[in-house]
């Protein structure tokens, strides 16, 4: 293996892909825009959740209830009457209405333990559960303010102070922010390695570069090394300059560290996507095969939903991808702070998992080159 | 002088009739910085076949795409037809009198389809009702000798066969003019010889048809009625080819072209004359096969070829197309194993893993292969450095190529951009640039014009007689032929006769080789797929079919959508595995992400700090270990050991329990527990927040009972929560119904653009230029197999969600097909409009990934409800029709919603589907620009 070799054909993958204009056009498409939005859009915590309020009782303690949801995390709570409860909620338009029983108050202060019926739209599954606590802590507060003025002292003096730790605010943008950068990462270097090896073979190339004197890891390599580079290079300049200079989004770690990992991970998916160009004989049906990949990972690498409510078999599956570990390491290092002492069981398992891939590339790569 | 003569372009009196066919008018064309065509004035005559002459890279190319309509004007007038072409409303009625078939083998085939499928795409394009057309490609394929390779797919065929059907789809609407782009290039002589009597036979009958021709061939050009001769994007003369003798006073067209070059080209040129091999030449073998075979399954490409070639030999390699010789080269440059055999070189056996070879070994491929993306000097330094040429000798080397090839004025230009011929100079400069040994060129000057083949040639002598050098080439030029020492004739993988060529011309008694390789041909051929005299079929229609000429200037014709629609499809039958990852592929991704997704966060780890370590503080911990989301972890020793385990994303919450909690509970002075929440996760930190604070309160309830007894009943109440719809607040119930519009969006997006972005890159989007057929029927006919094919997957989606995933159906079925339908148009329209700006599959790979696949898990309401989303993503959310159809198959799925309920958000799916289509047909061009 010579590095020259390596050396001239990564620079030859580099100055192809600086002729795709409008490929380098949707690569700052994915590391600015596409991020920018998607941390913008993303609600903090719970956001303007849509709430309606059956009032049938009239009494303080209701009308206390009800000017206890107020915005950002709820909007103005609409006033409705028991008819109009289910059609709102057929429409989609509350995914949360409250009933208050009429002589609510009077049962309330009599020990009649009366209920408070809570509706929630259940297909909305995320704003109802985070939502539905909130509720159901709001309506019990306010009861027990109200009733602190009518009874002795029955609570016992215990505060529970919570904290967020490393995102106070719960500001879900940050974690928008941080998987679309590893959604991007995973994306490009699949594509760029996987569809440019294809190119090359339908155009006939890769033929060529066969009848020189260069081996086909040599050519791997080179595709490895140079569309990690770019990949690298582009979500270094998005995390600098996008997500910490425009969006301000608070980096605890060491930016330096993320490199090295996504570092690693690009080894792992560029390895993938020439994988991938194997295994499919033309580009549609490479680009059905991305879509195959790309979706599960994105969905469960936890880099969406927590890993922790996944089945059991799913997370042991996911552990053989290399973005779970990429997630978790993206997280411990840019909004934990974690050091190399904490993400070194990531960065082996993505080195591992990246070298099985490579290893079983190069086999597949050599054979589709016979 | 003769230069002066192009400003009159006029046709002399010795042209057949007076009509002019086409006219141009100072007409202009540039890509970029390099000028294709410079104030062409030319009058084209109607009714007799005209030849475009020159060398590559002259303007003819360009001057047929524009005199097709198939490229925009840029500049000046062109008239075909009597109308001006650049007139949109013209051009609708000329390209039903037009036929183009542009440069390259087959380039206006689609591999995958057969002969008859081919043909019969052409003649749905141009309206034919289905009898007609049975009938016309009966007669075409019969009279081109093509019937018995009706169902053979279009990519299986021969160089000279693909033309021969390229020409049926050309014939199929009986055109007023045939505008053929080098027709013959690259096909061996006896098709080439079949073609051309086609032509004339159907000229024969059709007398009206006027036939323009770009050739390379001047022995081909002097058969015809009338000549072009460009040259540099002018034209330098016109006339029929006796006149251009005449006027130069030579005696073939070969030197009369060189004649009329400027003088300054002119000069250098000589006849190429090959010194003999001098008797005491090197006699060690260079290049061996014995008895090489080499099978494709039961195809058996080459048929145990045995040959020898000394040292210093130029070894010419003759056959039709696909006849083995491209594999044999393979073999030798150890690109392929051969099945059974020995090939070697400097008598050792080619191995493909032997790398130090290869240096002594340059190989120019057939098709041209070098990078289009990298500049001509960028692929000149990239294989010098490959080569392991000492860096020092590698700008000397370079420029000795440069002057060699002539490549000076090209240097930084871009392979594609350069004509042919040039490019294939590149490629041979590519091929010596490491001073190879051997040389193995696979038809190195196929398209190449006289004067630069004899200069390629003179180069090749001077490699052989000099330098030593061993030339093995396949050519399909005769004249090149005769200059080789020593050549074989292949056929069906198998070698025919080798000898000099003198020695094959007169052991065949013929008077030239082209003759005696006919002859050889013939003989091993036999009479199968001799054309069928032309008196046997009548090349009219029948008279009971009307010939629907109508249909075809109709606006809108259901005949030409089909065309594509069907052509769709067959590609999509013919390419089983692409189908099934559609199909099965979704399932699959459905089971995945639906199990996978839950909102349900349970099996959460915490750990206690316990300053205190009292039977209440171990109660407190007790009472989070004992609810079923959480899981205890050993407790945290230290603040660094909290610090640490947060950091690593073990913990998700930590509970720090103050020093003499017990003792301050008791007493009832106020005391804090500390909880710790890893917010790296908002939406699971919000649901730890949540549970704690309820395990918290019923503890504090417990041990408020404990101690004050009823009194803490007093003021009860309770909250009853009724999840509806969902009452199990599944995540399978509002996962898998938002999930299918997501699948319903990718897939048949990611397959439309492809459908439409393939033929771009592989050439035949030119069929729609030149056709009748609309950007409404194209962009129609495309989409319907795609929103087939997704229909299909929905309904498989739609069955494994209730029956499989066991999600009640609660809505009606109806409506939400038919929402289905609305979106899946949509979803495969978005695909049409991302495949009309780009141009490169991958680049439409990753589009369609970007533009897909973020707005629908982001912001159409799978995870986050629309509603709840802020700025740019709000807006995205709201307008992305995605969206709506979630709602649409919440609503049906769950909450038993109809037609009426679900009205509103049929809405914005109503308005896309003409939005998109109306962007579509905008964006879409009708001609290359």
């Amino acid at each position: 293996m010579r590095v020259a070799n390596i050396y001239n054909l990564g620079v030859k993958e580099l100055r192809g892909l600086g002729r795709d204009k409008m490929l380098l056009a949707l690569i700052v498409y994915a590391f600015t825009v596409a991020i920018y939005t998607a941390v913008t859009a993303m609600p903090e915590t719970l956001n303007r959740a849509a709430i309606a309020i059956v009032d049938e009782d009239q009494s303080p303690v209701s009308s206390r209830i009800t000017t206890a949801f107020y915005p950002p995390y709820f909007v103005v709570p609409k006033l409705i009457d028991q008819s109009e409860m289910d059609t709102r909620m057929d429409a989609g338009l509350d995914t949360f209405a409250l009933d208050i029983p009429p002589n609510f108050q009077r049962d309330l202060l009599a020990g009649h333990s009366p209920a408070i019926q809570l509706n929630i739209d259940a297909t909305r599954v995320s704003q109802a559960f985070t939502g539905g606590t909130y509720v159901q802590s709001i309506v019990s507060s306010e009861v027990n303010e109200f009733l602190a003025r009518h009874r002795g002292a029955t609570e016992l003096p215990v505060d529970l102070a919570m904290r967020m730790r490393f995102n106070p605010q719960l500001n879900k943008g940050w974690f928008g922010a941080l998987s679309n950068v590893v959604f991007s990462i995973t994306m490009l270097s699949i594509v760029l390695t996987g569809a440019a090896l294809i190119r090359e073979r339908e155009h006939g190339t890769i033929e060529h570069l066969l009848v020189m004197p260069v081996t086909p890891a040599e050519i791997m390599i080179s595709k490895v090394l140079s569309m990690g580079l770019v990949v690298l290079a582009a979500s270094a300049a998005s995390i600098v300059f996008v997500v910490q200079g425009l969006l301000h989004v608070p980096i605890q770690g060491s930016v330096a560290l993320f490199l090295f990992g996504a570092a690693v991970h690009l080894f792992a998916t560029t390895s993938m996507g020439i994988f991938l160009a194997t295994m499919a004989g033309s580009m549609p049906q490479f680009g059905l095969l991305l879509m195959l990949i790309l979706l599960p990972l994105q969905v469960l690498s936890g880099g969406l939903t927590p890993r922790e409510s996944m089945p059991q078999i799913v997370q042991d599956i996911m552990l053989a991808a290399p973005n779970t570990h990429f997630v978790i390491l993206a997280q411990g290092v840019l909004f934990r702070g974690a050091g190399i002492d904490v993400v070194w069981p990531q960065i082996l398992a993505l080195f591992a998992i990246g070298s099985v891939l490579f290893v079983l590339s190069l086999r597949r790569f050599r054979d589709y080159l016979r | 002088m003769i230069a002066e003569a192009a400003g009159a372009a006029t046709p002399s009196g010795a042209k057949p009739g007076g009509e002019l066919v086409a006219r141009l008018k100072n007409v202009g064309l540039s890509y970029g910085a390099v000028r294709a065509l410079d104030g062409i004035d030319l009058d084209i005559p109607a009714g007799c076949m005209v030849g475009l002459i020159g060398p590559d890279g002259v303007g003819k190319s360009s001057l047929l795409s524009l005199v097709a309509g198939a490229r925009v004007i840029q500049e000046g007038r062109v008239e075909v037809l009597g109308g001006d072409i650049a007139d949109r409303r013209h051009r609708r009625e000329a390209y039903s009198s037009i036929a183009y078939m542009p440069q390259g083998l087959g380039r206006n085939l689609y591999p995958t389809l057969s002969v008859f499928e081919n043909i019969d795409f052409f003649g749905r394009l141009f309206g034919h009702s289905k009898e007609e057309r049975k009938h016309r490609i009966d007669t075409l394929l019969a009279r081109t000798g093509m019937s018995p390779f009706a169902p053979r797919p279009a990519g299986k065929l021969s160089g000279g066969m693909k033309q021969k059907t390229s020409l049926c789809c050309s014939l199929i609407h009986d055109p007023d003019l045939l505008i053929l782009d080098e027709p013959t290039t690259g096909v061996d002589p006896l098709s080439r010889r079949q073609f051309w009597e086609l032509i004339d036979d159907i000229r024969g009958e059709r007398e009206g048809m006027s036939v323009i021709v770009a050739t390379a061939y001047m022995e081909e050009a002097e058969r015809f009625d009338w000549l072009v001769a460009m040259d540099d994007g002018k034209v330098l003369a016109t006339g029929t080819p006796a006149e251009l003798l005449a006027k130069t006073g030579t005696d073939n067209l070969d030197a009369a072209f060189v004649a009329l070059l400027p003088e300054e080209k002119r000069s250098g040129h000589r006849q190429v004359v090959i010194p003999p091999r001098p008797d005491d030449a090197a006699s060690d073998i260079a290049i061996g096969a014995q008895n090489v075979t080499v099978r494709f399954g039961n195809f058996t490409a080459v048929d145990k070829v045995s040959f020898e070639i000394p040292r210093g030999e130029i070894f010419g390699f003759l056959g039709s197309n696909g006849c083995g010789k491209t594999t044999t080269m393979k073999v030798l440059t150890g690109l392929l194993p051969a099945s059974e055999g020995t090939a070697m070189l400097f008598g050792r056996e080619v191995d493909t893993r032997d790398v130090e070879i290869r240096r002594r070994v340059g190989y120019m491929s057939q098709a041209f292969s070098l990078y289009s993306e990298l500049t001509v000097r960028q692929n000149l330094e990239l294989h010098a450095r490959l080569f392991a040429m000492a860096p020092e000798t590698i700008p000397g080397r370079i420029g000795e190529m440069v002057r060699r090839f002539d490549l000076a004025a090209v240097m930084e230009s871009l392979p594609e951009a350069l004509p042919l011929g040039i490019r294939q100079r590149l490629s041979l400069a590519v091929a010596m640039i490491h001073s190879p040994e051997i040389l193995i060129l696979d038809e190195p000057t196929s398209g190449v014009d006289p004067v630069a083949r004899d200069a390629f040639w003179e180069i090749l002598a001077e490699l052989s007689r000099k330098d030593g050098v061993t030339i093995f080439v396949s050519t399909h030029f005769m004249n090149e032929a005769a200059l080789c020492d020593r050549i074989s004739l292949m056929h069906a993988g198998k070698v025919l006769v080798s000898d000099t060529p003198n020695g094959i011309i007169e052991r065949k008694g013929a008077e030239t080789l082209e003759e005696a390789f006919v002859a050889y041909l013939e003989e091993a051929i036999g009479d199968t797929g001799k054309p069928q005299p032309a008196a046997d079929v009548p090349m009219e229609p029948e008279p009971e079919i009307v010939p629907e000429k109508t249909s075809d200037r109709a606006f809108f014709s259901f005949r030409r959508m089909f065309a594509y629609t069907q052509r769709e499809a067959l590609e999509l039958r013919r390419d089983p595995i692409r189908a099934s990852l559609a199909i099965i592929g979704s399932v699959l991704l459905m089971f995945v992400v639906s199990f996978g997704i839950s909102m349900d966060v349970e099996d959460l780890s915490f750990a206690v700090l316990d300053h205190d370590d009292t039977t209440i503080s171990r109660d407190y911990a007790l009472q989070l270990a004992g609810s079923r989301y959480f899981i205890e972890k050993e407790p945290i020793r230290d603040y660094d050991d909290l610090d640490r385990r947060m950091a690593s994303g073990k913990l998700s919450l930590a509970i720090e329990i103050p020093p003499g909690f017990g003792r301050d509970l008791s007493r009832g002075t106020n005391v804090q527990i500390g909880a710790w929440v890893d917010g790296a996760m908002p939406m699971r930190a919000e649901t730890v927040r949540g549970y704690v604070q309820g395990v918290h309160q019923t503890w504090l309830m417990q041990k408020a009972r404990e101690i004050y007894g009823d009194a803490a009943t007093v003021g009860k109440f309770r909250l009853e929560v009724r999840y509806r719809y969902n009452p199990d607040v599944q995540s399978l119930v509002a996962i898998v119904p938002a999930i299918i519009p997501i699948l319903l969006l990718m897939i048949p997006a990611m397959l439309a653009v492809l459908s439409v972005v393939r033929e771009k890159e592989l050439g035949s989007i030119v069929n729609f230029y030149v056709t009748p057929v609309t950007r409404t029927e194209f962009l129609l006919g495309k989409q319907l197999p795609y929103v087939a094919l997704a229909m299909l997957n929905f309904v498989m989606l739609s069955f494994f969600a209730v029956y499989i995933f066991g999600v009640p159906f609660t809505g009606s079925f109806v409506a939400y097909t038919a929402a289905a339908i609305l979106y899946v148009i949509f979803t495969t329209g978005m695909g049409l409009v991302i495949s009309t700006f780009i141009e490169s599959q991958i680049a439409a790979i990753f589009a369609t990934a970007l533009l897909t696949l973020i707005p629908a898990v982001q912001y159409s309401g799978l995870i986050d409800p629309v509603s709840s989303l802020r700025g740019f993503g709000a807006v995205i959310g709201n307008i992305y029709p995605t969206t709506y159809f979630v709602t649409i198959s919440r609503g049906a799925f769950s909450k038993a919603l109809e037609f009426g309920d679900l009205a509103p958000q049929f809405v914005p799916l109503l308005i896309a589907v003409p939005v998109l289509f109306g962007l579509g047909i905008l964006l879409l061009k009708k001609q290359a620009s």
